[in-house]
């Protein structure tokens, strides 16, 4: 096992280092980050100023080692926007992208693991195609799209709940329901093949046979085993939400890391851009790695294979 | 039935519990959204409009200039003097207080202009204030502000984005500290700035009578940062909001209906034109023909564009500037009217025809509409023109690496006006100059650096002339903007697009 999550370590680190290149060197090549900072009407010597005074003259790598050797001690450097450090600039916004992404994923859990239940006990029949047509639905859906249905229907027509902002929890149930149908379907369906295939196995036929209720068949018996995978898939898909709310944040002017990411785009603020994605990709990373380490603990055929 | 009413309790408490106030007059409040963020509320240190506003909200500058008459008046200055061409003196005005309580006076604007000038300061557009050389004390009320070069417009500039800062608070606080908790002298105070989110003012009940702003109606002001239009419309028509602007027209169009609220549309001084790259790098050579641009200058539909993609507001411009600016005079312009068959007579001459199309690349970064309409009139007199469309910064590089021969671009010249704000960035051999004439260079140098009101007046009106005269540009229209507001709001809208929150009641 400890042979297996060091070679996953490694993996992990490696993964996470060519992330940062790529970010960093992308970013730089997407346009002049000095025209940027300058605005509209700027003249040709401000903005070699600017891109004097923001080191943005020096070659590439060395800027990239330069950021990167900062960042390792956690000074992301000077948003070239707010003017003000980096990482209390995320730490601020950061909150709020993890009660939304974990509320999210509790959302799509909530949903998705009685639909596949359902959908597995009564297989083939109406439940079943109700429940393939949500997951269909949840996944073919822009979210940007659903987001606007459910402003309209909830903040405009109805007025129950507000359209944007964070000062609230109410502020969060929109943004929720649209991040978590959006993941719903793979829990769904991961729960659904799990529990098709446990309501096959011998132990479940046992059980049956004994003369147990079929509620504790299936949710005492069959349920136990089909989650194990929903656990390993969790952790992958909370590190989706995590960089996966940038859209989402800016509908809903959610004052969080998205929102933030958002911003940073926009005004080519490249330390805080970079910083969010190397964040980001470590979160995602770690909790890949996570999800792999918890599997090859349940079961040893993965760390063996 | 039950579920009905369950269905209504939980909204209710819902609403209840949010916290949301919905806009209106019942708390005195206007709620205002703008979608972009200031990198900082001071003003010298931001170029987003959002930063004008403030500006104009939040602070106040010597001169004032009456947005309808365009004179300009006495504002934190009383008076001032023209001592020679490069020396300004002012006789300020007493019983001014910022909203720290400081009393207004001498030192303030020296330490303001003192520190702006400097350029490692790192002022955001350094044309604001790159003229002025020093500040000096005549007195507790006078002082003296020296400039670079003769610079006849820096009226205009006193009367806008010159804002003057409590000189004591500047100096502790500095720019960083002025964003955390802005000062000023202006018609609202802010009571709250949550960085990157909202900016929370209500009115200054000290504002003096003897100013041109006034002591506002409506005692709080909202702004909340909120950048996807589709959000803001949907805060508006949920009575969360009660002001937006810059709403695109067919949006603004169908909220029309929204029987709560009211739609109106405003000229700005935000102008369209085409600009051609003329330079010996032009990737379309065939460009700088004459009787190419002239015959793109008659294939434009300006009048169809206006009516049904711009608004009714806008005007058309037969020059590069807006018509307002001082020295915008459009006499020695020649008018190139729609007009398929002469562009089509003007590209046979030039060699192009159905058989022969001149391909070329136009970029654009706003109005992507208007563009392809462009694009589709180009079309009809054998120019097949590809659209590059990109955001503003990238819009810029591409153009100065020569890699387009038509820009579609727009104007607002930071709402100054005067020419010396707009026509020079194109014309005067600035970095985004692709005409590169000297005789136009030298005329708008002559427009911008002379104190004689008269020989600024002919200067200018020549450069433009001879602009149209060699169609190094294309002048189109000025563009509109709509404002959706709530019902019971009563404003005026200026071309400078800069809401007068401080004149604004509930009807």
């Amino acid at each position: 096992m400890l042979g297996y999550a060091l070679k996953r370590l490694g993996t992990a680190l490696a993964v996470a280092i060519f992330v940062s290149i790529l970010s960093f060197m992308l970013l730089r090549m997407s346009g002049d980050v000095a025209i940027a900072l300058a605005g509209e009407g700027a003249r040709a010597e401000d903005i070699e100023l600017i891109r004097k005074l923001n080191g943005l003259d020096r070659p590439l790598m060395v800027q990239y080692f330069d950021w990167l050797g900062h960042a390792a001690l956690g000074d992301f450097g000077t948003s070239l926007y707010f003017k003000s450090p980096v990482m209390p600039l995320i730490a601020d916004k950061i909150g709020n992208t993890i009660i939304l992404s974990v509320a999210s994923l509790a959302f799509a859990l909530l949903i998705g693991v009685p639909l596949g239940v359902l959908a597995a006990v009564y297989q083939g029949g109406w439940v079943d195609r109700l429940a393939l047509g949500i997951a269909v639905t949840g996944q073919a859906l822009p979210n940007f799209f659903l987001a606007l249905v459910l402003v309209m229907l909830f903040s405009v027509q109805l007025r129950w709940l507000p359209v944007s902002g964070s000062g609230t929890w109410l502020h969060f149930v929109l943004p929720t329901i649209t991040l978590g149908y959006y993941i719903t379907p793979p829990f769904m369906r991961i729960v659904r093949a799990g529990m098709v295939d446990a309501l096959e196995m011998d132990y479940v036929r046992t059980a049956r046979a004994k003369g147990l209720s079929k509620a504790s068949v299936v949710l005492k018996h069959a349920l136990a085993n089909a989650l194990v995978p929903v656990v390993a898939l969790a952790g992958v898909q909370l590190g989706l939400l995590l960089g996966g709310s940038v859209v989402i944040e800016t509908i809903f002017a959610l004052d969080g890391l998205g929102y933030l990411a958002y911003q940073s785009i926009t005004h080519k603020d490249f330390p805080v851009t970079q910083a969010i994605l190397l964040m980001l990709s470590i979160a995602y990373v770690g909790l890949t790695l996570l999800a792999d380490l918890v599997n090859a603990w349940i079961d040893p055929r993965i760390r063996l294979a | 039935m039950l579920k009905l009413k369950t269905g209504l309790m939980v909204g209710a408490l819902m609403v209840a519990l949010s916290g949301t106030a919905f806009a209106g007059k019942k708390d005195d409040t206007i709620r205002f959204a703008y979608e972009q963020v200031p990198e900082n509320v001071d003003p010298y240190f931001n170029n987003v409009r959002i930063g004008v506003i403030l500006g104009q909200l939040v602070w106040d500058t010597l001169i004032f200039r009456d947005p309808v008459t365009n004179e300009y008046k006495g504002q934190l200055a009383k008076s001032w003097k023209w001592v020679d061409d490069k020396t300004l003196d002012l006789d300020l005005r007493e019983g001014v207080k910022f909203h720290n309580g400081q009393d207004f006076d001498a030192d303030d604007v020296v330490y303001t202009l003192n520190f702006v000038g400097k350029a490692e300061n790192k002022v955001t557009t350094q044309t604001n204030v790159n003229w002025i050389e020093s500040a000096e004390k005549l007195g507790k009320y006078q002082v003296r502000i020296k400039l670079k070069r003769a610079f006849p417009a820096a009226i205009e500039y006193l009367a806008g984005p010159v804002v003057i800062h409590s000189g004591k608070y500047y100096a502790e606080a500095g720019p960083l500290g002025m964003n955390a908790k802005p000062v000023g002298s202006g018609p609202y105070k802010v009571v709250e700035h949550t960085i990157g989110k909202s900016i929370k003012l209500t009115a200054n009940p000290d504002y003096p009578a003897s100013l041109n702003k006034r002591v506002p109606k409506i005692k709080n002001l909202e702004i909340r940062f909120i950048p996807d239009r589709q959000t803001q419309t949907a805060e508006v028509m949920s009575e969360n909001l009660d002001f937006i602007m810059g709403v695109a027209v067919d949006q603004a169009l169908g909220m029309k209906a929204v029987p709560h609220l009211q739609v109106v549309e405003g000229e700005t001084m935000r102008i369209v034109f085409l600009n051609f790259n003329l330079t010996e790098q032009s990737p379309t050579p065939a460009i700088k023909d004459i009787r190419v641009r002239k015959a793109i200058a008659h294939a434009i539909p300006r009048e169809a564009m206006v009516k049904q993609l711009v608004g009714e507001k806008a005007r058309i411009i037969n020059a590069i500037c807006f018509p307002t600016q001082f020295g915008c005079d459009d006499k020695l312009a020649p008018r190139y009217a729609y007009d398929l068959t002469k562009a089509r007579e003007l590209m046979k001459e030039a060699g192009y025809g159905p058989d022969k199309k001149l391909e070329l690349e136009i970029v654009a970064y706003r109005e992507r509409d208007q563009t392809e309409a462009m694009i589709g009139a180009l079309r009809s007199i054998h120019i097949n023109a590809k659209l590059q469309f990109l955001q503003y910064a990238a819009m810029r590089e591409h153009l100065r690496l020569n890699k387009a021969a038509i820009a579609h671009q727009t104007w607002g010249s930071f709402s100054v006006n005067d020419v010396s704000a707009g026509t020079p960035v194109y014309f005067k051999f600035l970095s985004d100059d692709m005409a590169r004439d000297p005789e136009v260079r030298d005329l708008l140098e002559k427009g911008d650096s002379s104190v004689d009101p008269a020989a600024r007046k002919e200067a200018y009106a020549k450069a433009l002339g001879m602009i149209q005269e060699r169609v190094l540009g294309v002048p189109l229209y000025s563009l509109t903007t709509h404002y959706v507001a709530n019902g019971a709001l009563q404003f005026n809208t200026y071309p400078d697009e800069i809401p007068r929150f401080w004149e604004m009641s509930w009807k």
